[in-house]
């Protein structure tokens, strides 16, 4: 058996008095698409956000392909090459333009050479199809359209593990779609996924395995027709019910 | 009571423009010094940097907290005694009033930029640094390329509008015996008994500037509403 993806073992964290995770267990192998969901406030987005190092975590271990992610306290020292991330809010950097926002990193991260950061940003840009937009700012597309220029700019640092915090929370219904698709392209290309979502259509579609947190917890892991239609748990079974009306 | 004698003003421009000039270059040279100087200071403050954070607070507070007059006497009095300690000298050694005041202003003014610009640097967003991180970023560049660039754009009018107050500060050197504006149109006033034609030339001259600013901060203003934003 190969090196996990990702490997969280009895992972805890604590803000203040508040037991934010509870000894949160889970292994991501390559290739693997992993759906968290859960209610709000269950630690889904803290979980994957201690994954790329954004938040510290106070014991316990996490892994990415063998590597230690920091250590209880410390916050990443140096994976985030191999890690790449998408925000709820997009967060491009609105100064600049398009093609700008994916070679940045490549360029001052990666020391790529800038005419190989501007044909891999271009590259991308065209794979989630948003290429003819390259000159413009964040500001002038729509938020769908942004959050496919931030897939792109994260695929720029050609990462191992994608990370996905709620990607279509933030848009309009009928820019979910678009986003989704371009998902499950990167999903269809064996790309490792670990995605935060309610889209639970999505994680029928594309996902391996879906995980249900709740209260910090790890209550349930299974493929996404156990979860779904046979759920274990009582929390499970009622959030399930909820999600899918 | 004298007519007023427009032909006083007119032959005193030359000299006036001199003194004009002065009180530009030292609003410039203070400007861009005080941004230089005002920036580090503010990144040492936002990254709490140990040691030099609270010292640049401590340097903040006080700048902000005394007149520019008495910072303008205590650097012209006080630092030649203390190069004389410093360096054993028999006398004090004298800086010269422009040297002054072209260091106290830029030292002065740092102190107000660098809270400008500290509010500028809050003012981003906190997903702007996590992007940064979460694309291994290194700080300088973090910084450099995507905080610094928007927060200096979003505070662009207040950093000009605490330049048209440094302008108009630049008076003070008056009192170092400089011939700024305001030294050269009080020189001409005793000298002519021209003080009602000299002095309202020298408001004048400063009105015009100081409106043409604020228009120039008014568009500004306009046009980061204006721009696109993520």
């Amino acid at each position: 058996m190969g090196v996990a993806a990702v490997q969280l073992t009895r992972l805890n964290k604590y803000y203040d008095q508040f037991h934010v995770l509870r000894n949160i267990s889970l292994q991501v192998d390559p290739g693997e698409r992993v759906i968290v969901c859960g209610p709000s406030g269950s630690g889904k987005s803290t979980m994957i956000r201690c994954v790329n190092g954004l938040e510290s975590f106070d014991d316990g271990a996490l892994q990415v392909y063998g590597k230690d992610v920091g250590s209880p306290g410390k916050t990443l020292a140096r994976l985030r090459d191999d890690i790449g991330m998408v925000f709820q809010n997009f967060n491009l950097f609105p100064h600049l333009t398009v093609l700008e926002n994916c070679m940045l990193a490549p360029v001052h991260s990666k020391k790529v050479p800038k005419r190989d950061a501007r044909e891999l940003a271009e590259y991308y840009l065209n794979r989630v199809h948003i290429g003819n937009q390259s000159a413009k700012y964040p500001g002038q597309l729509s938020g769908g359209q942004q959050q496919r220029v931030a897939i792109a700019r994260a695929l720029c640092m050609k990462p191992q593990v994608m990370l996905f915090d709620e990607p279509t929370s933030a848009l309009d219904p009928e820019m979910v779609k678009e986003v989704l698709d371009t998902m499950v392209e990167l999903a269809s290309d064996g790309m490792t996924m670990i995605c935060v979502t309610h889209e639970m259509n999505f994680a029928k579609q594309v996902a391996d395995r879906v995980v249900f947190m709740d209260q910090g917890e790890i209550v349930e892991v299974g493929t996404p027709d156990a979860l779904f239609h046979t759920p274990q748990h009582e929390r499970t079974r009622q959030f399930i019910s909820q999600m899918l009306g | 009571m004298e007519a007023f004698d427009f032909a006083a003003v007119v032959q005193a421009f030359p000299y006036l423009m001199q003194g004009l000039m002065f009180s530009l270059k030292l609003t410039a040279f203070s400007f861009a010094a005080g941004i230089v100087l005002g920036t580090g200071l503010a990144l040492v403050r936002h990254l709490d940097v140990p040691v030099l954070a609270p010292l640049a607070a401590g340097y903040i507070a006080l700048m902000r907290s005394i007149p520019l007059i008495m910072v303008l006497f205590w650097f012209f009095f006080l630092i030649p005694l203390l190069l004389q300690w410093v360096t054993g000298a028999a006398r004090p050694t004298p800086i010269g009033p422009v040297y002054t005041a072209f260091i106290t202003f830029a030292m002065f003014e740092a102190a107000y930029y660098a809270e400008i610009i500290r509010a500028g640097l809050n003012s981003i967003p906190k997903g702007q640094y996590e992007a940064c991180r979460a694309l291994a970023l290194p700080t300088s560049r973090t910084y450099g390329l995507v905080i610094l660039p928007q927060a200096l754009r979003a505070i662009s009018p207040i950093l000009l509008t605490q330049t048209i107050i440094l302008f108009q500060d630049t008076a003070l050197v008056y009192v170092l015996s400089i011939t700024d504006l305001l030294g050269a149109a009080s020189k001409l006033a005793q000298r002519d008994s021209r003080l009602v034609e000299m002095y309202l030339a020298v408001a004048v001259i400063y009105l015009v500037i100081c409106v043409a600013a604020s228009q120039l901060v008014a568009a500004i203003r306009k046009r980061n509403a204006q721009a696109v934003l993520a």
